[in-house]
Formats: structure tokens, C-alpha cells, sequence
């Protein structure tokens, strides 16, 4: 039996649900709630070099490597709000997060 | 054909196992490592789809850089874990719920029980048709298409490197007051005018 696309969709969609989960199940830890939403990213991914490589068309790789650029940024940025948060309250938990000021 | 099937199950079933791993793992430090082992395994997957260099950034980049920044900060940071997941129960069952109907619903909609057709049509709405890998290979193909066709995006995804760099250095500096510092402008335009004083010192008064 051969690998078709929809095996790929299948192994992304699973990837993705699992982000989801993983942002439900961990809503106070800002850490796994970021490391969930990596994993979403990499489901976009492999959905995008899936449908890149089985149509013929190079413009799929070509997004891969600015959704990966995007996500880099993304994380660095949310790494580093997290440790000024960190820094200010003593604590990750979501729900610390309620005072609008600096 | 039967050793790519293989591969391919193997590192789909890899991929998800430790993507619930990350999920479900009590110290975040273990989740990091999973999502590493999550990440080398759709570079797998890649590699078996034929996109090599994609495959090779996602180690190189996400494994070699961003995973390391997680591991990092996690370990920076001196947090009770153990508090932090002790909700965590009362959310599985409305989380797995959910879950479930997305994952039905994206199923349906991937053609997982019905066979995936491409429209007839599609073939010809290609914006950047892969040449042969007797032709060229991977990356060259990639690099042909990067710097001629996606040049302007190539550099706004270099400027949003830039913004996130800046962003995070002016996010986490800050100035320590009971820290000496070095002033170099200081240093430099300091001249004997500022650093000798004369006093003219009278004799037998001493100052």
C-alpha cells in the first residue's frame, strides 16, 4: 500500500489536536501553552510540504520556511514577555495575569 | 516502496506518541525534550516527502535554536510545577471533548475516509512547478525560486527576525541601580581639566 496525501493530512490533523488539547489541558502553564502552539505550527507545516510535495509545486516549501521564520519570532517574543512576567510576579500562571499595568 | 511506508509509519507514530508526551508530561523540561524528539521526527517526514532542506532547517533552526531557548528559560526559572498542574484534571475531559470533534471534523474534511482527489484543474494553477530531481536537487530548486521570485517576502521575514531580536532585547534588558557601570563617553572626553585640581596650599596651614 502506498503513502498517499491523506496520510499526511491525517498525521497533521492528529498533530493538531494535539496542540489544542495541550492548550486546554495546561491553561495555567504559559510554557506548555507556547510548546502547544509550536506543535500547531508544525501541523500547518506539514500539511503545507504534504500538499507542496504531491502536487509538484515548490511554492509550498518556499511558505514552510516563512511560517517557520514567523513561529522563531513568535517564540522568542513569547519567551521573553515570559521572563519579564516571570521577573514581576514570582509566578507563570495564567491567571496572575490580570493586572493591566506595567 | 515497502521501506518508506515503513519509515513513514514509524515516524508519524513517533510524532504524535511524543506530541502527547509534551502535552501530558509533568515537568516541563521533559516536555521540551519531546517536542524535540516531535520536531526530528516530522523532519522525517520531510525527508521522506522529498523536501530536505525544509527537513534540515526544521533540525537545525527549531531543534539547534528555539528548543534550546525553551530549555533555557524553563530552566531559568525556579517555578512549583507541581502547582501549576494541579488543575490540570478537571480540564482533561472537556479537553479530549473537544479535541475529538475537531479531530473528526478535520478527518472528514482530509479525506480520511473518502480517497483525496486533486481538482482537474490544479495542475495547471501552480505557481512554482518542482522541477525533476534528475534535474536539480531540493535546495538548489528552493534557493532558484527564493531570491528571484520571493525576494520581497524573503526580506520582510528577515525584517520580522530583526523586530523579534530588538523586541526581545528591549523586553528583558534592564538597569540594575546598585550595579557600577562603565561610562566610555565619560572616559573618553574626561581631560586634565576635569580630573586635576590645582590648590594653591598656603605654607605651615596645610589644607
Amino acid at each position: 500500500m502506498t503513502i498517499g496525501i491523506e496520510h499526511y493530512l491525517t498525521v497533521a490533523a492528529m498533530l493538531f489536536v494535539v496542540g489544542i488539547f495541550g492548550i486546554f489541558l495546561n491553561r495555567k502553564n504559559i510554557i506548555v501553552i507556547l510548546m502547544s502552539i509550536e506543535l500547531i505550527l508544525l501541523a500547518v507545516n506539514i500539511n503545507m510540504v504534504a500538499f507542496s510535495s504531491f502536487m509538484g509545486d515548490l511554492a509550498g516549501q518556499v511558505f514552510t520556511l516563512f511560517i517557520l521564520t514567523v513561529a522563531a519570532a513568535e517564540a522568542a517574543i513569547g519567551l521573553a514577555i515570559l521572563v519579564v512576567f516571570y521577573r514581576n510576579r514570582g509566578s507563570i500562571d495564567v491567571q496572575d495575569a490580570n493586572v493591566m499595568k506595567g | 516502496m515497502v521501506i518508506a511506508t515503513l519509515a513513514f509509519y514509524l515516524f508519524s507514530a513517533v510524532a504524535v506518541a511524543s506530541a502527547l508526551m509534551v502535552v501530558l508530561s509533568r515537568n516541563p523540561v521533559h516536555s521540551v525534550l519531546w517536542l524535540i524528539l516531535t520536531f526530528f521526527s516530522a523532519a522525517g517526514l520531510f525527508v521522506i516527502l522529498g523536501a530536505e532542506f525544509v527537513a534540515m532547517l526544521l533540525v537545525i533552526v527549531y531543534v539547534g535554536a528555539v528548543m534550546v531557548l525553551f530549555l533555557f528559560v524553563v530552566m531559568m526559572m525556579d517555578v512549583d510545577f507541581a502547582e501549576l498542574k494541579s488543575g490540570m484534571a478537571k480540564y482533561v475531559r472537556i479537553g479530549s471533548l473537544i479535541g475529538l470533534v475537531i479531530l473528526i471534523e478535520l478527518l472528514m474534511a482530509t479525506g480520511f475516509w473518502g480517497g483525496w482527489e486533486m481538482a482537474d484543474m490544479a495542475p495547471d494553477m501552480r505557481a512554482a512547478i518542482t522541477p525533476a530531481l534528475t534535474e536539480t536537487q531540493n535546495t538548489i530548486a528552493i534557493g532558484s525560486i527564493l531570491y528571484t521570485q520571493y525576494v520581497y517576502l524573503f526580506q520582510a521575514a528577515g525584517l520580522i527576525l530583526l523586530v523579534a531580536m530588538i523586541g526581545a532585547i528591549v523586553l528583558t534588558m534592564r538597569h540594575r541601580k546598585d550595579v557600577k557601570r562603565q561610562s566610555i563617553v565619560g572616559q573618553i572626553y574626561r581631560d586634565a581639566d576635569k580630573a586635576v585640581e590645582m590648590i594653591d596650599v598656603k605654607p605651615g596651614q596645610g589644607l
